[in-house]
């Protein structure tokens, strides 16, 4: 039983066909983290719904903890979230779930237009839900602030990943940082590279086994969470998430470097 | 021509798989090496080239891939792939360039192997497209369409690339090598290229004999210079002959010290055309009699399948709005009754990920052969587009931002990447070009049959891949200087062109980055009220060049002093814009790192 248990922490994504069947089993708690207008209109089925800028108008602890509560979370309940934004939403959610200390959480490989389009069981039925206490044991490896990411930065072993689009790297990064777009991960109709794949590419940039690897995006977390599951999908054991992102870094007047004397964005057809 | 309809499934596949796919693995270690310290830079930058990485403005980490489309086919899985690559390892863009390739710019050197894997999941390559290796074999986009043609050149070009990709003997040549195919005179591109070809029947015995007419050491360059044809005929079964005559002499005589001068035009220029053309001529005595087994060039001749896709939608209604002017200046009639080429306008060559993917679904939606191709002018075509779903192409152009006007005519000029990517690029002739196209059409001067024919070009430097010596109107950059304050300049050269009568663009007057637009709208004003009826602009700055007007401005030196004063420098203070490049709020400096052409 306990190599199963830990075989369950290092899921990563739950394929369409496990997912349909621990549905019918009713053996796990589906989170679509869509709007609520999207949700209303159709879900997988038995899905609850948490949008993820409720999530994000206070995820403190304290508050997180009452919506994992009301959406009928204990310890043992293993949860899969889903989105329709190429599963970033769902990792900054299942992100939050793992930093409160919920080890069985996965995303689902695929977003819900996929879902949709594969012809599989969506209903606009809202499932009633029995409240349950999920304990706090606030996991802070995973997380890196303003201030711990200062320190790191410059420290051997340490990798800084910025996963935003190229050009916005190029325009602005923290210092240091190599980039690593949030597109680069995904492959057809799956929201991460199969893990051979993700493998080599990472191998290819230098994003080894030996390395703490700390991962931030423009604003709020969700690319650069999508990141923080690629590097946990080939077992990379030490990633960070640097939740607040560039926009905190910048508001707080850090310091940042750009690609000097190219007019890149020119070339861009936008 | 088959009427039949096909569905969406049928979606074409290309025939020749230029891909290795071994050679991405390759090229992942070899980076590996080169981080590791294990591979010398020089050796290292060579590799890279030969597989189609070039470098990055100022910035080691970076490269551009360049694609090659040989004779400018592309398929519609092969753009969706592109689409999906300059999505994740580009800048969610991509860039046609004038010679058929499409590039993808800001890459990550560490990523380059994945794009190399992803390219050879469709049958593409890079190889080969940098470096002292023979370069993309381009075709005219309208050969087996123009009414103008012989016969259509297609095949051969096609037949040329898969005999030169990776054949030891074009992998360490003096310098890099050239080829372009076309259709017919009027459509040229043949005598500014080491090698250009254009095909032609001849009577023999009573039967046609198929051949070309081929020019050779042309080229556009720092220093440029128009090709020589070699003999009046020459039949189909000696074009590789020729090809690899050529080869021979450039690898054994081109200068292999002076990389200012390696090319094979210097060659050419250095020796005199009529030693070098005997040259040749004994050379490919030489080859022929010498081939152990008979070489041929592998050409397919099996013709393309015609056949209109099915039409989903109901097609009456009148016609949506803007699109006699789209029809005018996007459009060419084919040589098939009732189709039509339509060639899309794209800012300077660029498109996004996003509507690459449209164009792939477009080609499969609209086009009889199933496929597109690259054209001369950072473009592409969609050919056999049947005359009835022309409209419905336009509506869903216009969906996708691919809609805009003038793509055949002066209202789509080239320019080179400059300084949004290019290490030697003084300017940014790449913003410059759609900051012209964006007026020109303003202004609807893409419906101005006086200026069809004409073309503007625009190079970031002196060393000509915006192809500013073909150019009616051309420009290359470099910097200017009032007292400390330096502005970005161009030297504009008028007159050039590329057909029958190609010659290269005269130096006119040294213009200012932020007075080219003023500067072009004056000489079309200019022209309108000297012109002849029969005129047009084309025709009419061919005869003030070559200094046989006989009107007010009959000369060069006369239209210089009328546009002299708009190259005059404000001070600093009275206008601080003019001091700054187009894409830049700060004030202008030349900076420039090692070039690669030559490595």
């Amino acid at each position: 039983m306990r190599s199963l248990s830990q075989e369950k922490i290092v899921k990563i994504t739950t394929d369409v066909d496990t997912l349909r069947s621990e549905i019918r089993d009713k053996s796990v708690r589906v989170i679509d983290v869509r709007r609520e207008d999207d949700y209303k209109q159709s879900h997988i089925p038995n899905a609850v719904n948490l949008p993820l800028a409720t999530l994000l108008s206070d995820d403190s602890p304290e508050r997180v903890i009452k919506l994992v509560n009301s959406m009928g979370i204990d310890d043992e309940t293993p949860v899969v979230v889903y989105d329709d934004t190429f599963g970033a939403l769902a990792s900054r959610v299942a992100w939050t779930m793992e930093y409160l200390g919920h080890s069985d959480v996965s995303l689902l490989e695929t977003t819900y237009s996929n879902w949709k389009s594969m012809g599989l069981e969506n209903d606009n039925l809202i499932p009633e839900i029995q409240s349950k206490v999920h304990s706090m044991k606030l996991n802070s490896n995973i997380l890196a602030t303003s201030d711990y990411l200062e320190s790191a930065k410059g420290k051997e072993g340490v990798i800084l990943v910025d996963n935003r689009e190229r050009l916005n790297y190029l325009e602005q990064h923290i210092p240091g940082a190599i980039s690593l777009p949030y597109r680069t991960l995904a492959t057809n109709g799956k929201i991460l590279r199969p893990k051979e794949d993700m493998k080599r590419l990472l191998d290819n940039r230098g994003i080894t086994g030996e390395s703490e690897i700390i991962t931030y995006c423009g604003s709020v977390g969700t690319l650069s969470g999508l990141a923080y599951y690629a590097l946990k999908s080939v077992g990379l054991p030490n990633a960070k998430l640097y939740v607040r992102s560039f926009k905190e870094w910048k508001s707080l007047s850090k310091p940042t470097e750009k690609q000097q004397d190219a007019n890149y964005w020119d070339l861009s057809a936008e | 021509m088959s009427t039949l309809k096909q569905s969406r499934v049928a979606s074409k596949k290309g025939k020749i798989n230029w891909a290795r796919s071994q050679e991405a693995d390759y090229f992942a270690n070899t980076v590996k090496l080169y981080r590791q310290g294990k591979y010398d830079s020089d050796s290292f930058r060579r590799f890279r080239l030969q597989h189609g990485a070039y470098g990055t403005r100022l910035a080691d980490d970076y490269a551009m891939v360049r694609i090659k489309l040989p004779a400018g086919e592309i398929y519609p899985h092969q753009l969706d792939k592109i689409s999906q690559l300059s999505e994740q390892f580009s800048i969610g863009s991509a860039h046609f360039s004038t010679r058929e390739n499409i590039q993808l710019h800001w890459v990550v050197l560490e990523d380059v192997s994945e794009i190399f894997r992803g390219l050879a999941e469709v049958g593409l390559t890079s190889r080969e497209a940098c470096g002292n290796s023979v370069r993309n074999v381009m075709c005219s986009p309208l050969s087996g369409v123009c009414p103008e043609e012989e016969f259509d050149a297609t095949p051969y070009a096609l037949a040329t690339a898969r005999f030169f990709l990776r054949n030891p003997m074009a992998q360490n040549l003096p310098r890099k090598f050239k080829f372009n195919f076309t259709c017919c005179e009027k459509h040229g591109m043949v005598r500014m290229v080491d090698v250009g070809l254009i095909p032609q029947i001849k009577q023999h015995d009573g039967f046609n004999q198929k051949g070309f007419k081929i020019f050779l050491g042309g080229g556009l360059g720092n220093k440029s210079y128009v090709g020589h044809q070699l003999e009046e005929f020459t039949p189909e079964e000696d074009l590789l002959y020729t090809s690899i005559a050529v080869m021979r002499i450039f690898d054994r005589l081109g200068d292999r010290k002076n990389l200012a001068r390696n090319r094979m035009r210097y060659l050419v220029a250095d020796m005199g055309w009529e030693k070098f053309q005997n040259l040749v001529l004994k050379e490919r005595a030489v080859v022929k009699a010498t081939q152990s087994v008979v070489t041929k060039l592998n050409v397919d001749y099996t013709p393309t399948e015609i056949k209109r896709p099915v039409r989903i939608t109901d097609e009456t209604g009148s016609s949506p709005e803007g699109y006699a002017r789209w029809l005018k200046g996007n459009t060419f009639k084919q040589k098939q009754s009732g189709y039509h080429s339509v060639f899309i306008t794209l800012e300077a060559g660029d498109i996004t990920s996003n509507q690459l993917h449209v164009l792939s679904e477009l080609i499969q939606d609209f086009s009889a052969e199933g496929l597109a191709r690259a054209g001369f002018t950072q473009n592409i075509s969609l050919r056999y587009v049947h005359e009835a779903d022309l409209p419905q192409l336009y509506l869903k152009l216009i969906n996708s931002g691919l809609a805009k006007s003038g793509s055949l005519t002066m209202a789509a000029p080239i320019g080179c990447s400059g300084t949004t990517s290019c290490n030697l690029a003084l300017t940014n002739s790449h913003r410059l070009a759609k900051e012209i196209q964006r007026k020109f059409l303003e202004l609807k001067l893409d419906e101005d049959d006086d200026l069809r024919e004409s073309s503007i070009k625009i190079s970031g430097c002196p060393n000509s891949c915006g192809q500013h010596g073909i150019a009616t109107i051309g420009f290359f950059g470099g910097g200017g200087r009032v007292d400390k304050d330096m502005y970005p300049n161009y030297m504009m050269q008028l007159g050039g062109r590329s057909d029958n009568e190609t010659m290269l663009g005269v130096s006119c007057l040294r213009v200012p980055a932020k007075r080219v637009i003023p500067m072009i709208l004056k000489i079309i004003e200019l022209f309108k009220q000297n012109k002849k009826p029969e005129d047009d602009l084309k025709s009419w700055i061919h005869r003030v060049v070559n200094g046989i007007d006989d009107s007010d401005i009959s000369s060069i030196d006369d239209l210089k002093k009328i546009l002299l004063p708009l190259t005059i420098p404000p001070s600093k203070a009275e206008d601080p814009d003019f001091y700054a490049d187009y894409g830049s709020d700060s004030s202008y400096h030349t900076k420039t790192g090692k070039g690669e052409c030559a490595a």
